[in-house]
């Protein structure tokens, strides 16, 4: 009798448990269903498109939360999955293994890649500006490149050191007397004084200090606080967020390429709204799963704008001077245990201006893709980015 | 019937002692307000123990210095800075607040909560892969000594494949499964990882548990004319429940740090790793945010234990002693 109590209780509590893993599970589900913004409209005859990013949801890529969002690529007759990446998904690898259609990376990592087999091409380089910055405090004795011999200067690694490296290289600084340390998610070891000088980029980090409360004043930290070194001013500047493709079916597969032009077309309308509207295009990536703070998110939509705005030959199309300067800056720089990012020149077909431009012509007059009168915004960042 | 089933769990635990379980009932049946007494006293020590915690927190950092203390270039001890080390109700606080000042925002305990529990049902469903391959394991090399030579070599070098080069394999695995209307989601790559980390312990477990029985029961069931099932499901598993149980729990921790680091690992959203990694990102302008989802992934933890100890109830009558697995 008791036993058989004992038993029916515990057995009831598995079942409320199991009960609550199980509807865990589908409230998981959901989420993903959400996040990914895919549409779940039955129409049949759109084409399926899977895009992988190079990080968590952000205003980094607000375009492309705002194309999904307001139906761009439905009218392009394509599906578009967004799919983000986490600590260990390296987007090129992804698409170089067939696992998605389109990526976005930076340049001088997938010259890496390329290097090592990927048969990749740069379909449209988006940001055509570096926004890296290598930022001190004001009070420190680094104010450019020339004074990071012998510093610790910090980096997030994983082919995000290639500019600082290739900047010294251009300055003639030996490499290997600089202690790189590897950065975390924040600005906290340079904040501690772990680091002497810190990578941000314009669009986040930078935005993070921003947004910090100085313990000695009880206020914000504010620009006349830090040095900031921009990348884009000197010669080790690389090409960033671009969107890469697979070589072999763009040679091979039309569809692919007709749907490569459709995507484009509807990723250049997703940019010039993010433009126009940089208030509707960060809440739409906050809705989109972002968890940054909304005037963070701004801030990044913002600045992330001005890397792409104004873009004199349309955006995305790749400016064949800003390309060989990146590959010579992969090419001379020489990291602090002496291994470089590519030993030799990558092949023609790691990229073509063919689609982006082919696509901008089809948009014609319906979208400014040049954003010629471009003006950002002025954003007040608020404490922890809220 | 409740007197021949208790017979017969006598009879199949090693060393039992027929009665010995009706007695302890007994004994059960008067001590039941001293029980109750005791599991007050076991959550009083619980709640004494995270106090104990708190003030050792806050008694650091009152008076560490600042940048920690550090040894010929080492810090040995942390800073305590409010950057580093916030203050405990800072970190409380914290949790009341909104996740951001965006009018859609939840309050942060309800955020963390919620990525809690998506991860519990991925590590669940992880454990529960696990422990069906790892028991099936254990039986198959308890029938045959070959199959144990052969395979328990790998089970341990399955380990020690590093988590983060197996994780975006995993993922990408996934991605080209299709089977019908069977589409692999995000969440299965995740649980996945957690049953590769939780099936290694059941199955070294539930090894030794079904070897346990002594020569002496395994012949007394062969003089029975007992078969290999008969001999299975009257002793050899009655015999492994003390030597399962453990292995089940650490099973279950495992999935769980193993859903975590893989839900960080491929980018998965809804779960407690990728708000660890997200906010961490923030801590720098708001210290006592990325503390929430640390915490969440502690009260995840003592979840998942405790789901076993549940079990444990349920297999009360076969738990004579438990041995470490």
């Amino acid at each position: 009798m008791k036993h058989s109590t004992r038993r029916g209780l515990a057995a009831g509590a598995f079942a409320v448990s199991a009960a609550l893993l199980l509807s865990a599970c589908a409230g998981g589900d959901s989420g993903d269903g959400g996040g990914n913004g895919a549409t779940g409209g039955g129409e049949g005859d759109l084409t399926p498109v899977k895009l992988q990013l190079q990080w968590l949801p952000q205003g980094q890529f607000a375009g492309y939360f705002a194309a999904v969002e307001n139906g761009y690529f439905e009218e392009e007759g394509l599906e578009v999955e967004i799919i983000p990446s986490g600590g260990d998904i390296v987007p090129q690898d992804a698409l170089a293994n067939g696992d998605v259609d389109y990526a976005i990376a930076w340049v001088p990592k997938v010259l890496g890649s390329i290097e090592q087999g990927a048969n990749l091409t740069n379909i449209a380089q988006i940001f055509q500006r570096s926004g890296t910055l290598q930022v001190s405090w004001a009070d420190s004795d680094i104010s450019s490149v020339a004074d990071f011999e012998g510093k610790k200067i910090g980096s997030w690694g994983f082919g995000n050191e290639w500019e600082i490296f290739a900047a010294m290289a251009a300055e003639g600084l030996d490499s290997s007397t600089v202690e790189i340390i590897t950065q975390d998610f924040n600005m906290n070891a340079f904040l501690q004084g772990d680091i002497d000088a810190a990578q941000a980029m314009t669009y986040n980090e930078y935005a993070q200090l921003l947004e910090t409360v100085d313990p000695d004043t009880g206020e914000l930290y504010t620009p006349e606080d830090f040095n900031v070194i921009s990348y884009e001013d000197t010669v080790g500047a690389m090409l960033q967020d671009a969107i890469w493709a697979d070589t072999e079916r763009l040679e091979s597969d039309e569809e692919y390429q007709e749907t490569t032009v459709a995507f484009l077309k509807a990723v250049i309308k997703g940019w010039a709204f993010a433009r126009d509207n940089p208030e509707e295009a960060s809440e739409i990536t906050i809705a989109a799963g972002s968890g940054w703070g909304p005037s963070h998110e701004l801030w990044m939509v913002n600045e992330t704008n001005k890397l792409i705005w104004p873009a004199e030959n349309g955006i995305g199309v790749i400016d064949e001077e800003a390309w060989n300067r990146t590959v010579e800056g992969a090419l001379s720089a020489v990291n602090e245990s002496g291994a470089s990012p590519i030993t030799e020149e990558p092949p023609a077909s790691a990229w073509t201006n063919e689609y982006i431009e082919r696509a901008i012509e089809e948009l014609g007059d319906e979208v400014d893709t040049t954003g010629e009168s471009f003006e950002p915004i002025e954003v007040t960042l608020n404490e922890g980015g809220n | 019937m409740t007197d021949l089933r208790e017979r017969e769990t006598a009879d199949a635990v090693p060393g039992g002692v027929p009665g010995g379980i009706r007695s302890a009932g007994r004994a059960g049946r008067v001590g039941r307000s001293r029980r109750a007494g005791r599991t007050a006293a076991a959550w009083a020590w619980g709640l004494v123990g995270i106090l104990a915690l708190a003030l050792l927190w806050e008694g650091y950092k009152f008076l560490a210095p600042a940048d920690g203390v550090v040894i010929a270039g080492t810090r040995v001890l942390p800073r305590s800075t409010d950057l580093a080390m916030p203050h405990v109700w800072d970190m409380i606080a914290r949790l009341a607040e909104p996740v951001t000042r965006s009018p859609s925002a939840q309050p942060l305990w309800l955020v963390v909560l919620l990525a809690a529990l998506t991860t519990l049902g991925i590590a669940a469903a992880g454990w529960l892969v696990g422990v069906v391959v790892g028991i099936g394991l254990a039986l198959v090399m308890q029938r045959w000594r070959i199959a144990e030579w052969g395979l328990l070599p790998w089970i341990v070098l399955s380990q020690t494949v590093p988590l983060i080069a197996f994780a975006p394999v995993v993922k990408s695995w996934g991605s080209r499964v299709e089977i019908g209307a069977f589409e692999w989601q995000d969440w299965m790559s995740v649980a996945l990882i957690a049953s590769y980390l939780a099936f290694f312990p059941i199955a070294v477990g539930a090894l030794k548990g079904l070897q346990s029985p002594d020569r002496i029961h395994t012949e007394l069931m062969q003089t029975y004319a007992a078969g290999y099932w008969q001999t299975l499901v009257k002793l050899r598993f009655p015999a492994a429940v003390p030597y399962l149980l453990p292995a089940l729990r650490l099973g279950a921790a495992n999935a769980v740090i193993g859903a975590v680091v893989a839900e960080v690992s491929t980018g998965l959203q809804g779960g407690i790793g990728r708000i660890l990694i997200q906010f961490a990102g923030q801590a720098s302008g708001d210290p006592a945010k990325a503390w929430g989802p640390i915490f969440g992934a502690i009260v995840l933890g003592l979840v998942a234990a405790g789901s076993v100890a549940l079990l444990g109830a349920i297999l009360k009558n076969y738990r004579r002693s438990e041995e470490s697995a």
